[in-house]
């Protein structure tokens, strides 16, 4: 193996300066959860490690006032879990980020990894999608901002340019009366990868939806915001006709591929399924908000 | 390359050690610093054999750079009995036989103690998601889980 360089830069200028000047040759470090797995399988070997955790934008978690937050992109499950008010402002979140492996490898795993690998899997894409998180991206040239629903290009591909570096996430005030869950199926109970993921995040007033987003991964080459399914919910009490219609909505919006995890007709069923789960999680909470 | 100067803190212990910038605190631990009571089952973060404290929160150290340890608090099972003394969950799993090979024993170990101190009385099921990224290829977990159970009773029996 060729001599890899660690770099360790306190700015998230110094970090974008030597990952641009690597010219493709490096590999930001957050975790490490993928990256340390995919050198010692040969698949990745980069010539320089960026290691973004002593970046303070990187790791940190603000309150914004209001539920609103942002989030370091590199902040990991486990510190997540321990803060004393993100997972009430947003349990879906916390729970789909939660969610991926074990208790050791939420020490290190983090959203903005999870996001950056690519996977159409990856368990807190949908919930961060469907809690409308933006993404603030800083490169060579400057600072930008995407949905979340925006950066995945495909599996393992991204829509961010060379030298760009994936910092925070923010998240939105939060109404009264609103709230977000996740749930994934895997033919396991726990450290599976998900068949299909999907979360909702609902606003509620007397009951009725005042405003949804829906999540959706694993069912397509990238997760999927689902417009069409928060369009049923909306102005809805949740009947049954709602959920069924956004249900719909989710299994049109499946295209997704067999495998050893699941068949396609298996995952385009899952998905309705999951929708109508999800939502009376998310609206039980919404009630409690 | 010149291989990177670390300085760090092990069981307690202010410890420097050179490595490889590709080099894994696993490779380390077990390596040059003898510590090999850390074991190394999958390498991919997977089976939890490797697991390590750092500045208190469990991890895996196949899936850490030995660079990251710098100035860290990494916490091993060579640590977890006190001058000899076993830690009650060491003394609990001998008790029951909580293991046969022994591979995965000491990861387990460093997972229950965090288990432990986090959530001093752990339901059944707490304690099986918590030791979930620990796999035991030998006991069916069923031992495992009655010694972590029993172990817990007993210390908060005896901090009453």
């Amino acid at each position: 193996m060729t001599e890899i360089r660690y770099l360790a830069p306190g700015s998230l200028d110094e970090a974008v300066k030597a990952f641009a000047a690597a010219s493709g040759a490096a590999s930001i470090l957050a975790g490490g959860t993928d990256l340390l797995v995919q050198m010692r399988a040969g698949v990745r070997q980069p010539g320089t490690i960026i290691d973004i955790k002593k970046i303070p934008a990187l790791t940190a978690i603000e309150e914004l006032g209001g539920g609103a937050f942002r989030i370091g992109a590199a902040v990991p499950g486990a510190v997540l879990a321990e803060h004393p008010t993100f997972g009430k402002a947003w349990p879906g979140v916390l729970e789909a980020i939660n969610l991926i492996g074990s208790k050791q490898v939420q020490g290190r795993a983090s959203p903005g990894g999870n996001l950056c690998n690519g996977s159409p899997a990856g368990d807190s894409v949908p919930a961060m999608v469907a809690a409308g998180a933006v993404v603030t991206i800083q490169g060579p040239n400057g600072g930008r901002e995407l949905p979340v629903e925006a950066v995945p290009a495909g599996p393992g591909r991204l829509n961010l340019t060379p030298g760009e570096i994936v910092v925070s996430f923010t998240f939105p005030d939060r109404p009264k009366g609103s709230s977000d869950a996740y749930l994934r199926m895997i033919p396991r109970t726990e450290m599976d990868i998900a068949v299909v993921g999907l979360a909702v995040n609902l606003s509620m007033d007397g009951g009725v939806v005042t405003a949804a987003r829906v999540g959706l991964g694993a069912v397509a080459p990238t997760v999927l915001l689902v417009g069409d399914a928060a369009a049923a919910l909306v102005g809805s009490r949740l009947e049954d006709a709602a959920l069924e219609k956004a249900a719909d909505a989710c299994r049109a919006a499946c295209n997704p591929i067999n495998d050893k995890r699941g068949t396609i007709a298996y995952r385009t069923k899952v998905a309705g399924v999951l929708l109508k789960r999800v939502a009376a999680i998310a609206a039980q909470r919404a009630g409690g908000n | 390359m010149a291989k990177i100067h670390v300085s760090t803190t092990i069981n307690g212990e202010p410890l420097e050690y050179l490595c490889d910038a590709s080099a894994s605190m696993l490779d380390i631990l077990r390596g040059p610093l003898g510590l090999t009571g850390t074991k190394e089952g999958c390498g991919t973060g997977d089976c939890g054999a490797c697991s390590v404290t750092v500045d208190g929160r469990l991890m895996c150290s196949c899936l850490m750079l030995a660079v990251e340890a710098e100035g860290k608090q990494i916490g091993t099972i060579e640590g977890m009995a006190q001058g000899g003394e076993l830690h009650p969950l060491q003394q609990k799993f001998l008790e029951m036989a909580a293991l046969q090979c022994g591979i995965c024993t000491p990861g387990v170990l460093i997972s229950a103690r965090s288990l432990l101190e986090k959530n001093p009385d752990p339901t059944e099921e707490e304690v099986r998601f918590g030791l979930a990224g620990n796999l035991c290829r030998c006991t069916g977990y069923d031992k495992i889980v009655r010694a972590v159970m029993e172990t817990a009773a007993e210390m908060r029996e005896a901090a009453r």
